[in-house]
């Protein structure tokens, strides 16, 4: 079933402002939140306005006399606009503001690079003390809302737009623990997102029929990254690909690239934006196809690194090249 | 009296504090590292009249849910906070000859590790959308303690402060009273020469703030003002406090070049001197 993540969001935090009163929803005029979940949310709603640094910093003032913000904006002026007063004014503090950032990726589809979000993984990953997560559904973003109320630092929560394609069924993702969506030892396909990740799944079935057997990850927490999952995933396998909406540098790919640098060195493929910024109309799909960040590519990607090191001589499983 | 609130204290009494505070101020700048010394001795009678009379702040209880609070807007003056935080009781007052030295917890701009700094500040115009924070939640919870924040003049240029300035008023925050340190200097020259802001009052006010003017350096007038709010009820409070950088040193006062000084021995001594010399004749 489609859905948008940020929807699944604002409709789950509705009901738990009225469970928890210290919880408290501050808006920066987004639209998300319509005139009934606005009355609905009472005095725990508040719209503060096109000002992000502000909405930031009363967030972690508010936090540091005992409430539970939960802000609003777009991931885009989350991660820059704002980026010092959540380093500043909540990371330095390990305060517990849940930073709930929409239009993440390419999800802002034909609203252009200004609305795009292509750094936030890579900025928000480094600050000490933040959890980082990108559900890939609605049904993962329900669950993160429930978690995040035993979480007692900062959160930055990833979400989309319009619609996305939900996962195929199964367990809820736990913050900080990789969901292993497929097994296979030849290679590991790692991703973070519902497109990127259902690309992932659609290419396993296809290296599978050229033999080559691939392990699928749901990496929706990029920090704390689930390293044991990563190592333990990637330790038989002759490659490791990284796949997501984000560009190719710091997101996903670099923090399962440092990972495994460390840990269990591995050739690590990182597909995601090339070093550009969007250049024409389209809306995620489209844009997701233009930048090729598919399940073809992924298997592009699989069997020319695989026939590479087969040809030079450096991987023990050749006989899956055919 | 180290330690010690002087209840409604006496001006002369406010005064002698301010003095020794004055003195801190002036010997930290001589550590390793020097100081802010300008921008710090230009907001000491500030604090010195919200921690000696305004505030209720025990330092025996620093987490009393029902305190009011403080944040240091302009950071770089956390020489003087600490100088007065240590007068009061937050922390001995010797611990100030560690200013600055290596392994010490008094770094150059406030940190939470010190007693009595609610949050770290320094990167210039945290303070008050923290401080709306404070008020919100404080509101929220039915409490009627109050938050202050103090500010530099030349922090005015960071347009944070204009979008909490726009949230204050438009939450009617009159339990938030920001003080503004105008001491019309700022790193490298005058304010109104490098980005003017004037005429300040009106700006405050045509932005829904009630706004008070007064001299900077006559702690109980402050105390005065600061202990009577709100000013007019559903509007947030803004004294300016106008002051001179460098107050008490004629050698660097009103001079930009206060702004951070590493005193050597010779100008240590030539300040406290000074320091002596205006305490005498106020």
């Amino acid at each position: 079933m489609s859905r948008a993540t940020r929807e699944a969001y604002r409709d789950a935090l509705i009901p738990l402002l009225a469970r928890h009163p210290e919880l408290i929803c501050l808006d920066s005029d987004t639209g998300l939140f319509g005139a009934e979940q606005v009355a609905a949310a009472g005095e725990q709603y508040l719209n503060l306005g096109i000002a992000e640094q502000n909405l930031m910093g009363m967030a972690a003032g508010m936090a540091a006399c005992g409430r539970v913000p939960f802000v609003n904006t777009m991931a885009a002026f989350a991660t820059s606009r704002a980026l010092e007063a959540i380093k500043i004014d909540i990371a330095y503090n390990g305060l517990p503001v849940r930073i709930m950032a929409t239009h993440g990726g390419l999800a802002a589809g034909h609203l252009g690079p200004t609305h795009q979000a292509l750094e936030d993984l890579a900025v928000m990953r480094v600050l000490p003390g933040m959890t980082v997560v990108v559900p890939a559904d609605a049904a993962a973003t329900e669950a993160v809302l429930e978690q995040s109320l035993h979480l007692p630092g900062p959160l930055y929560v990833r979400l989309g737009r319009k619609a996305t394609p939900a996962l195929p069924p199964g367990p809820p993702p736990v913050i900080g623990k990789a969901q292993t969506l497929r097994e296979g030892g030849d290679v590991v396909l790692a991703a973070c997102g519902a497109y990127p990740v259902l690309a992932c799944l659609a290419a396993a079935e296809e290296l599978a029929g050229h033999g080559i057997e691939a392990t699928v990850l749901n990496m929706h927490t990029l920090r704390p990254l689930d390293t044991e999952a990563l190592v333990a995933a990637a330790g038989p396998a002759d490659l490791v690909v990284t796949l997501e909406e984000h560009w190719r540098g710091g997101g996903l790919g670099g923090a399962v690239a440092e990972t495994l640098a460390e840990r269990a060195p591995v050739r690590v493929l990182r597909l995601g934006v090339p070093d550009t910024f969007v250049d024409q109309v389209g809306n995620q799909e489209h844009l997701i196809a233009h930048y090729d960040l598919t399940a073809e590519r992924v298997v592009r990607a699989v069997r020319t690194a695989l026939d590479t090191a087969a040809r030079s001589g450096t991987t023990h499983r050749k006989e899956h090249v055919s | 009296m180290t330690g010690a609130l002087l209840e409604r204290a006496e001006p002369e009494t406010l005064a002698a504090v301010a003095a020794r505070i004055r003195r801190h101020v002036v010997d930290m700048c001589a550590g390793p590292e020097g100081g802010h010394l300008g921008g710090g001795l230009s907001c000491t009678d500030v604090l010195t009249a919200l921690y000696f009379s305004v505030m209720n702040a025990d330092p025996l209880r620093p987490a009393d849910p029902d305190r009011d609070r403080f944040l240091l807007s302009k950071g770089h003056a956390a020489l003087a906070l600490y100088a007065t935080l240590a007068e009061r009781g937050y922390f001995p007052v010797e611990e100030l000859a560690e200013f600055g030295r290596p392994g010490s917890r008094l770094m150059g701009h406030p940190v939470r590790a010190v007693p009595g700094v609610e949050l770290p500040t320094g990167s210039l115009g945290h303070g008050l959308p923290l401080a709306c924070g404070f008020a919100l939640a404080n509101r929220y919870a039915g409490r009627t303690s109050r938050s202050f924040v103090l500010l530099g003049d030349g922090e005015l240029q960071e347009g944070s402060v204009w979008e909490a300035a726009i949230a204050a008023a438009s939450l009617g925050l009159d339990r938030l009273v920001a003080i503004v340190d105008c001491n019309g200097l700022q790193l490298t020259g005058p304010t109104e020469g490098i980005a003017p802001m004037e005429p300040l009052a009106e700006r405050w006010s045509s932005f829904g703030w009630s706004v008070r003017e007064v001299d900077g350096h006559d702690p109980a007038l402050l105390a005065e003002h600061l202990g009577a709010g709100p000013w007019e009820p559903g509007k947030p409070s803004v004294l300016l406090a106008r002051t001179v950088k460098g107050q008490g040193l004629p050698f660097l006062a009103g001079r930009a070049a206060s702004h951070y000084v590493t005193l050597s021995p010779r100008n240590h001594s030539r300040a406290r001197n000074a320091l002596r010399a205006t305490e005498a004749t106020a």
